[in-house]
C-alpha cells in the first residue's frame, strides 16, 4: 500500500539515500540560493515576501512568521538579535531534532535570510541540551558556513555581517519558551518573563529580537528561490499554507516524521502515511499538537490538519507531535503521565503553575492507583480553569488543557477508577 | 503625555497617572488590589498572580502589578473570574500553609488575605515533608516551611540591597528558597541586612531578637536616624515597655528606601545594656588614674547626686581656668550627639570657658578632605548627594570600602552600576565593591596622589579636558601642566604598580563621562599626605568639570552619623558655626553681639594637637563628651601617657568606656533614642530625630547637662527644649538660616538653605564655587611616614568592619552583633600567611615601633601583598597602639592607614 506522495519543501534532499547534510552536497542540490536573492532586496520586501507566503510559525503557537518581523522596530542604530528555538521538548515532537542532526544548512541559510530582514548582526541558536549529535552535527555546519563566507563579515559580498553562535540546552522544557529561552540564553535561570513587553520589542539583552523555531527559518529559502506564491499554493491558502512535519508516534504501523501539506485529513495522516493502528485494534484517542493539546477522538477523524481548522474542532495544531493511542490505552494513565511532566517542567514562578501542576499530578496519581474520591474529578477540573491564562506562560494552560481534554472525552475511564477502583482497560 | 488618563475602575470613571500600573492607580483612587509578590520598591516580578484583574475586552487576566493602564481601559478587580482564580490561589498556598503557620506574630500577608477572602482550609493535601528550621544566623530565623515563593526576599537581596546572595534552588513544586549554594544562612555570604526579613510577607524570614516581645501588638514605633554611620538612614524604632525590641527602615525616607545594614537594624540592644552608666561618678579620693586598669573600673567610682557633681564640675573647670587662663583647658565634642547638642558644647567653650579648644573626630576622619574642599571649592561637604550615583554614567569609588561604611549608599551604587553605569573602583584592598565594578585599579598603599597625576596626565594629553569649565570656573589650572607632566602613565606604574593601560582606560572613561562621580573615604583622608589626596581628586574634577551639575560631584563619605553636622555647629577650634573663622574679627564681633560676651580672639587646639599640650603641660583639663580616645586616637600608649597628665578630666558618656574610666568625674548621658535634635548626614541632609524611650535611671541628654554645668559657671542657658536651640544656631549658621523643625518633619532638607524659602540643595557649586572659582592646588607624590624596613616588614592598615563601630562601645554590646562577629581579625595575603606559616584561626603578634597587639589571623586576597589589615573597635587588642602619630600637616589628620610593622606567630 503506497500513500499518496506530496512535494516536499523542507526534507527534500532527505529523500535522497546517502544524504548527509554536507554543505557540499546541500549546495548540490540548490542549497544557498535562496540567500543571494534574498540579500538582493531590501530588508522589508523580505518582510513583505515572507508575509506573502503565509509562513507561520512551526513551534507550537503558529503565528505568522513575517507578521512578526515587522514588530521589530526598524531603527538601524539599534541592536537586535535574532534566536533560533531548537530546544524542543515537547512529547510527541521529534522533528526539529531531524532538521539538526540531517539538514542543518537551511536553518543556517533561513537564519541568515531572517537577519538580513531585521538587521541583526548577532543570530544565536539554543538546543536542546539533549541533542548531543544534533549539536555536533550543527556546530560543523557552522563552521563549514564560516568557511564558505555564509557567515560572518560581508556575506556574499553584500556588506551584510552576521555571527552565529550555538548555545545548548540543560534540560528545561520552559526554555523552549521564547522569553525562558532568552533569559536562559543570557546565563539566568530559565523562566519565562512578564509580557509585554515582547521580544521583538524588548527580548535577548533587553534588545528587540525575534524568535524562531528551526523548522520554520528551514522554510526560508524555499520561499525565497520558489516565490511566495509557489509556497501560498501549497496546503489551505491563505491562512495555512506550505508544508509541515508531522512526527507521528504510538500504536502506528509506521511512526516517524511526514512532511505533509497542511490541511490533510487526520484520517489520512494515520491510516495512510503511518500505516494505521498497530496490530489491527481500534483507535481510541488521538493527540494532535504536542503533549499540550486537548485530545482528539475516533470522532474527530476528518479534521483537517491546519492551524485553523484544529483550533476549531477544539484543540491545537501545536508543534505538530501526533500521539496515536489504541483501545488498550487508558487516558486516567496518560494522564498521570502528562501531568506528571508538566509538573516536572514547570519552572516555578507562578503559584497556579507551581502548586496546580503537582496538585493534578497527586490526584490523578491517586486516580489511577483506584485511590479516587468521588469529588476528585471536579477539584481538578476547578483547578484546570484556573490554571488557564492566569500565568506568566502557557505552561500552565499547557498542562490544564489536555487533562480537561481527557476528563470531557473519556470520562468514563476516570470514574470508572474512582468508583472500582480499577482500570476498565486493565493496564497495570 | 497627558497629565492623566481616563478609565473606568470598577463601573466609575477615574483619571489616573499614564505611567501607573493598575495597580498603582487602584491604589490612587483608593482601591487595594491583594498581593503577595509586589515590592513597590522593585520592579513587578508578577509571580504569585494574587492581583489578577479582568480587562474587558481581554480574553485572560492582567497582573494588575505589571499592567500598565491605557486610555479608556475597562477594569474589574472583583470580577467573578478574578476573585475565583485568587481564590485558588490562595487555597493551593493554604494547601502547605494552613491557617494559624504563622504564630510569632510579625503578621502573615497570606493568612490575612485567606481570612479576608473567607478561605478556611484547602481541598489538597499538605505535602508529606517541610523543610526544618535554619536557626544558623544569631539574627535572623528561617522557616522555610513558612515560606510562599513570593520571591520578595530574592529581588530584597539582589535588586534593593543588590547582595545577590538569596536565589531559587531546584523548579516546579520543589523550587525552595536558596542561600548561595543551598547552604544554611549562617554559613552563606549573606551579611544579614535583614532586608529579606522586611520583605517577607509570611514568617519564613523573622528578626531572631526579642522574639518574645518584638511583635506585642502594643509596640510603639517611632520614626528616628539611625545612630551609626553619615549616610542617615531613617528607621522606625519599634518599643515595648521602654525598650527597644525591633528595628525597621522607614520606606519613606528618601535616603534608605527602608533599607538597612546590620548595625541599623540589629544594633540596638547598647540601648539597654547593663553597662549602660545611670548615676553621676565621682573618683574615689586617692585612687590613681591607672587603678581603672586592674579590676572593675567602676571600683574608682562612688556614685553622687546631680547636683554634686555638677558643683563639682563646676567648681574644677572654673578653678583651673581662674588658675591658667581658658586655653588651659579642652573640650572634645561628638559626632554621636546631633546638631543643637555640638552648637552648645562649642558654645559652653567660647563663652563659658572662653577658648576655641574644641573639636571631636572629624580630626581623625575627614579633617583633611575638608581642609581641602574649604580650600579649593568653599564648602567643606559632599558636592553632591548619594541617591545621585543614579545619575551618573561612570562612578569611581577610591579609599572607601563603601560596603562596610557606608553600607547603603554602597547598595545605591551597586544598584546604579547593574542599571549600567560604570563603577570604578580605586583601593589596594579587594574590598567587596570590586566585585560590581567595571575596572579595580590596585596601587600601592600610599601612592594615590601619583595615580591620581598619571590620569591628569593622559586626560590631559588626550584633550579629555573640560577647557570651557577650567576658562571660565576655575583658576590655578596653570600651576598643574608643570606638575602633572612629570607623571607619565609608566612612571605611574613603576610608583603604584597600577599597569599603565588600566590608568588609561580609567583616565578615558572619567575624561569622557556625560556626568561622572568620586566618592572618597578615609583610604585618602587618614595619610600624612591626606590634604594633598584630597586636593589632587579635587584638581582631577575640575580638570573635566565634573563638579557643579547632578551626578557629578567630589564626595568624602562621612564616618560618623552626625561628623557633617558637628563641624558645621562649630565644633572645631578655627571656626564658630557655619564654618565662619574665628580669626576674623568682624565674625567675631557678629558672634560677641549673639552671645553676650567677648570672645577668646586666637584660634584653638585640634584634638591631636591638644595631645602634645596636655604632653607639655600647656594643658591642665578637659571635658569629654561621648568620645573614646583611648581607643581611637593613634598610637594609644602615648595619648595615655599625655591624658594621664592632665590634673582634672570630666566625661559624659553613656558607658564607662576606656577613656571615662580615667575621669575624675563622669556624667551619664542619654543615647540617640533618648533624645531628639537634628543630625546632618553625609549630603548634607539635615533630619529630625525624635525621642523613643526614657533614658535609664537618672541618665540626661547631653544638651540638659551641658546647661547646667553652665548656669553653675554664671552663663545662664535656659532653653526650653532643642527647637529652641535650633532656631538659635540657625539664626547664627548662615547655611542653616532657612531651616526649622517645622520645616524639617518630612525628609529633612539638604543645606545649604538660606532662607525659609529654600528648598535646600541636593548638590553644590552649581553657577559658581561657594569660594567664586574653582582652585587647582596641583601636589606632588610624597612618601608615607614610616615605611617598611627589615624590621617592620609589613603595612599595616586600619578601618572598620561591618558589623562593628569604631571603639565598639556600640556594637559591641549588641548581641547580634558581637554574635555575628565576636572578635579581632588581622587579614594577611595568603601568600604571606605561607611565609609566616599561618592558617587562619591562628593567633598572631603584630608589632610597630609603638606597641603590640595578638589576635587570630584571617587569611584572605582582600589584603594585599605585604601589607595587613586590622579593624580598630577591639579595645583588648587596640589596633591604635601599633598605628604611628604622625599628621598631615595642614589638616592635623594621623596617619591611620599607614605604618610599618612585623608580623609573628604567637604561641
Amino acid at each position: 500500500m503506497s500513500a499518496p506522495a506530496y512535494e516536499k519543501v523542507i526534507l527534500r534532499n532527505l529523500q535522497d539515500p546517502g544524504y548527509r547534510g554536507t554543505l557540499a552536497e546541500y549546495r548540490a542540490r540548490g542549497g544557498y540560493s535562496g540567500l543571494p536573492k534574498a540579500l538582493q532586496l531590501q530588508p522589508q520586501e523580505v518582510i513583505d515576501l515572507v508575509k506573502q507566503s503565509g509562513l507561520r510559525g512551526r513551534g507550537g503557537a503558529g503565528f505568522p512568521t513575517g507578521l512578526k518581523w515587522d514588530f521589530v522596530p526598524k531603527d538601524l542604530a539599534l541592536t537586535k538579535y535574532v534566536a533560533i528555538n531548537g530546544d524542543e521538548g515537547e512529547p510527541g515532537t521529534f522533528k526539529d531534532r531531524q532538521l539538526l542532526e540531517q539538514e542543518p544548512h537551511p536553518i543556517i541559510e533561513g537564519t541568515v535570510i531572517t537577519a538580513y530582514a531585521i538587521g541583526a548582526h548577532v543570530a544565536y541558536i539554543y538546543v536542546r541540551g539533549e541533542f548531543v549529535e544534533g549539536a555536533k552535527v550543527f556546530q560543523r555546519a557552522l563552521e563549514e558556513a564560516y568557511a564558505a563566507g555564509f557567515l560572518g563579515k560581508n556575506i556574499l559580498g553584500s556588506g551584510f555581517d552576521l555571527d552565529f553562535y550555538m548555545h545548548r540546552g540543560a534540560g528545561a522544557y520552559i526554555c523552549g519558551e521564547e522569553t525562558g529561552l532568552l533569559e536562559s540564553l543570557e546565563g539566568k535561570r530559565g523562566q519565562p518573563r512578564l509580557k509585554p513587553p515582547f521580544p521583538a520589542v524588548k527580548g535577548l539583552f533587553g534588545k528587540p529580537t525575534v524568535v524562531n523555531n528551526v523548522e520554520t527559518v528551514s522554510n526560508l529559502p524555499p520561499i525565497l528561490v520558489g516565490g511566495p506564491e509557489w509556497y501560498a499554493g501549497i496546503g489551505v491558502p491563505p491562512k495555512n499554507t506550505g508544508t509541515r512535519i508531522f512526527s507521528i508516534s504510538g500504536h502506528v504501523e509506521r511512526p516517524g516524521n511526514y512532511e505533509l501539506p497542511l490541511g490533510l485529513p487526520l484520517r489520512e495522516l494515520i491510516f495512510e502515511h503511518a500505516g494505521g493502528i498497530r496490530g489491527g485494534r481500534q483507535l481510541k484517542a488521538v493527540i494532535p499538537g504536542g503533549a499540550s493539546s486537548p485530545i482528539f477522538t475516533p470522532a474527530h477523524l476528518d479534521v483537517k490538519m491546519d492551524f485553523d481548522s484544529v483550533a476549531a474542532a477544539g484543540s491545537m495544531a501545536g508543534s505538530g507531535g501526533v500521539v496515536v493511542m489504541d483501545e488498550t490505552t487508558c487516558l486516567v494513565r496518560v494522564a498521570r503521565v502528562i501531568a506528571h511532566f508538566f509538573a516536572h517542567e514547570s519552572c516555578g514562578q507562578c503559584t497556579q503553575c507551581r502548586e496546580g501542576t503537582a496538585w493534578l499530578h497527586k490526584m490523578l496519581t491517586r486516580i489511577d492507583e483506584g485511590k479516587g474520591r468521588p469529588e476528585d474529578l471536579e477539584v481538578i477540573l476547578d483547578v484546570c480553569d484556573n490554571m488557564k491564562g492566569k500565568t506568566i506562560c502557557v505552561l500552565s494552560d499547557a498542562a490544564a488543557m489536555p487533562i480537561e481534554s481527557y476528563i470531557k472525552h473519556f470520562r468514563d475511564d476516570f470514574e470508572h477508577h474512582i468508583r472500582g477502583g480499577a482500570c476498565p482497560t486493565g493496564m497495570a | 503625555m497627558a497629565d492623566t488618563i481616563g478609565l473606568t475602575l470598577n463601573g466609575r470613571s477615574q483619571e489616573v497617572a499614564p505611567a501607573a500600573t493598575i495597580w498603582q492607580a487602584a491604589r490612587a483612587v483608593g482601591l487595594e488590589v491583594p498581593t503577595l509578590c509586589y515590592d513597590s520598591r522593585v520592579a513587578p516580578a508578577g509571580n504569585c498572580r494574587v492581583c489578577m484583574v479582568e480587562v474587558a475586552g481581554e480574553r485572560v487576566l492582567a497582573p494588575a502589578c505589571a499592567r500598565q493602564v491605557q486610555p479608556g481601559m475597562v477594569i474589574e478587580t472583583q470580577s467573578p473570574k478574578a476573585v475565583a482564580a485568587r481564590r485558588m490561589v490562595v487555597e493551593l498556598y493554604l494547601a502547605d500553609h494552613p491557617l494559624g503557620t504563622c504564630g510569632v506574630g510579625k503578621g502573615c500577608e497570606l493568612e490575612a488575605l485567606a481570612r479576608r477572602l473567607g478561605l478556611r482550609g484547602s481541598r489538597f493535601p499538605a505535602r508529606s515533608s517541610a523543610p526544618k528550621p535554619d536557626l544558623s544566623s544569631p539574627v535572623i530565623a528561617v522557616d522555610l516551611s513558612k515560606c510562599i515563593l513570593c520571591r520578595r526576599c530574592i529581588s530584597a537581596c539582589s535588586d534593593l540591597q543588590v547582595n545577590n546572595v538569596i536565589g531559587l534552588d531546584a523548579r516546579g513544586f520543589s523550587t525552595t528558597i536558596s542561600f548561595d549554594t543551598n547552604l544554611a544562612m549562617g554559613r552563606s555570604t549573606c551579611v544579614s541586612c535583614g532586608e529579606c526579613v522586611s520583605a517577607c510577607p509570611t514568617e519564613a524570614l523573622v528578626e531572631r531578637l526579642h522574639q518574645d516581645v518584638a511583635f506585642r501588638p502594643d509596640a510603639r514605633k517611632t520614626r528616628t536616624v539611625c545612630p551609626y554611620c553619615g549616610v542617615g538612614c531613617n528607621v522606625e524604632l519599634h518599643v515595648v515597655d521602654n525598650r527597644v525590641v525591633r528595628v525597621t527602615g522607614t520606606r519613606e525616607s528618601a535616603v534608605n528606601l527602608g533599607k538597612l545594614c546590620v548595625k541599623g537594624r540589629f544594633g540596638y540592644d547598647f540601648i539597654q545594656h547593663p553597662d549602660r552608666l545611670t548615676r553621676a561618678l565621682i573618683r574615689r579620693p586617692g585612687v590613681p588614674r591607672e587603678a581603672a586598669d586592674q579590676g572593675d573600673p567602676r571600683d574608682c567610682f562612688r556614685e553622687a547626686s546631680w547636683d554634686e557633681a555638677l558643683d563639682l564640675v563646676a567648681a574644677r573647670l572654673g578653678g583651673l581656668k581662674a588658675r591658667y587662663g581658658p586655653d588651659a583647658l579642652g573640650v572634645v565634642s561628638s559626632a554621636k550627639c546631633p546638631n543643637e547638642e555640638n552648637y552648645l558644647i562649642q558654645k559652653f567653650a567660647r563663652v563659658v570657658l572662653g577658648t576655641n579648644n574644641v573639636d571631636h573626630c572629624i580630626r581623625l576622619c575627614h579633617a583633611s578632605s575638608v581642609a581641602a574642599l574649604i580650600y579649593a571649592l568653599g564648602s567643606g561637604a559632599m558636592t553632591n548627594s548619594s541617591f545621585e550615583v543614579y545619575s551618573s554614567d561612570v562612578i569611581i569609588v577610591m579609599g572607601s570600602n563603601t560596603t562596610e561604611n557606608h553600607p547603603i549608599i554602597s547598595s545605591h551604587m551597586r544598584q546604579a552600576a547593574k542599571r549600567g553605569a560604570t563603577l570604578i573602583v580605586i583601593d589596594p584592598r579587594r574590598i567587596e565593591l570590586v566585585n560590581h565594578a567595571h575596572i579595580w585599579l590596585r596601587q600601592r598603599p600610599g601612592t594615590d596622589v601619583a595615580l591620581l597625576n598619571g590620569l591628569m596626565h593622559v586626560i590631559l594629553k588626550e584633550g579629555l579636558h573640560d577647557e570651557a569649565f577650567i576658562r571660565g570656573r576655575t583658576e590655578g589650572f596653570e600651576q598643574l601642566g608643570p606638575v602633572i607632566e612629570a607623571y607619565p602613565p609608566e612612571r605611574v606604574e613603576a610608583i603604584t604598580g597600577v599597569p599603565a593601560a588600566d590608568l588609561v582606560r580609567v583616565a578615558r572613561l572619567y575624561g569622557r563621562a556625560k556626568a561622572a562621580a568620586i566618592y572618597w573615604g578615609m583610604g585618602m583622608s587618614q595619610h600624612t599626605t591626606g590634604t594633598d589626596n584630597c586636593l589632587s581628586l579635587i584638581n582631577l574634577g575640575l580638570l573635566c568639570g565634573h563638579v557643579g551639575r547632578e551626578g557629578t560631584g567630589l564626595n568624602p563619605l562621612r564616618g560618623q552619623n552626625n561628623v557633617q553636622g558637628a563641624g558645621d555647629m562649630g565644633a572645631i577650634p578655627d571656626n564658630y558655626p557655619g564654618y565662619q573663622p574665628v580669626e576674623d574679627p568682624g565674625t567675631r564681633e557678629k558672634f560677641e553681639r549673639a552671645w553676650g560676651v567677648p570672645l577668646n580672639p586666637r584660634r584653638g587646639l585640634t584634638i591631636t594637637e591638644m595631645m602634645e599640650a596636655m604632653r607639655q603641660g600647656g594643658l591642665r583639663g578637659m571635658y569629654i563628651v561621648g568620645e573614646n580616645p583611648l581607643v581611637s586616637e593613634a598610637n594609644i600608649a602615648h595619648a595615655r601617657a599625655a591624658l594621664f597628665r592632665l590634673e582634672w578630666i570630666v566625661a559624659q558618656d553613656i558607658f564607662l568606656n576606656e577613656t571615662a574610666r580615667y575621669a575624675d568625674v563622669v556624667l551619664p548621658a542619654a543615647c540617640f533614642a533618648e533624645k531628639g535634635g537634628t543630625y546632618t548626614n553625609t549630603d548634607r541632609r539635615v533630619q529630625l530625630a525624635r525621642q523613643a524611650v526614657e533614658p535609664p535611671g537618672e541618665a540626661r541628654a547631653d544638651w540638659e547637662i551641658i546647661c547646667d554645668v553652665a548656669v553653675r559657671m554664671g552663663y545662664p542657658m535656659p532653653y526650653e527644649d532643642l527647637a529652641e536651640v535650633f532656631a538659635e544656631a540657625a539664626a547664627v549658621t548662615p547655611i542653616y538660616a532657612g531651616l526649622s523643625y517645622a520645616r524639617l518633619q518630612g525628609e529633612g532638607l539638604q543645606w545649604p538653605c538660606a532662607d525659609a524659602t529654600s528648598v535646600g540643595a541636593p548638590f553644590l557649586h552649581k553657577e559658581r564655587f561657594t569660594r567664586g572659582l574653582g582652585r587647582f592646588v596641583p601636589c606632588h607624590q610624597r612618601p608615607p611616614r614610616e615605611l617598611p624596613d627589615d624590621d617592620f616588614p609589613f603595612v599595616l592598615n586600619t578601618g572598620r568592619v561591618l558589623e562593628h563601630w569604631h571603639t565598639g562601645s556600640m556594637t559591641r554590646r549588641s548581641h547580634g552583633l558581637d554574635a555575628l562577629y565576636p572578635e579581632l581579625l588581622v587579614s594577611i595575603h595568603p601568600l604571606d600567611a605561607d611565609e609566616l606559616r599561618v592558617r587562619s584561626g591562628d593567633r598572631v603578634q603584630v608589632v610597630s615601633r609603638r606597641g603590640r597587639i595578638t589576635a587570630r589571623a584571617e587569611v584572605t586576597e582582600q589584603t594585599p601583598k605585604g601589607s595587613i589589615f586590622i579593624p580598630f573597635h577591639f579595645a583588648e587588642a587596640a589596633a591604635n597602639l601599633l598605628t604611628i602619630d604622625a599628621l598631615d600637616p595642614v589638616a592635623k589628620i594621623p596617619e591611620y592607614k599607614f605604618c610599618a610593622v612585623r608580623v609573628e606567630r604567637a604561641a
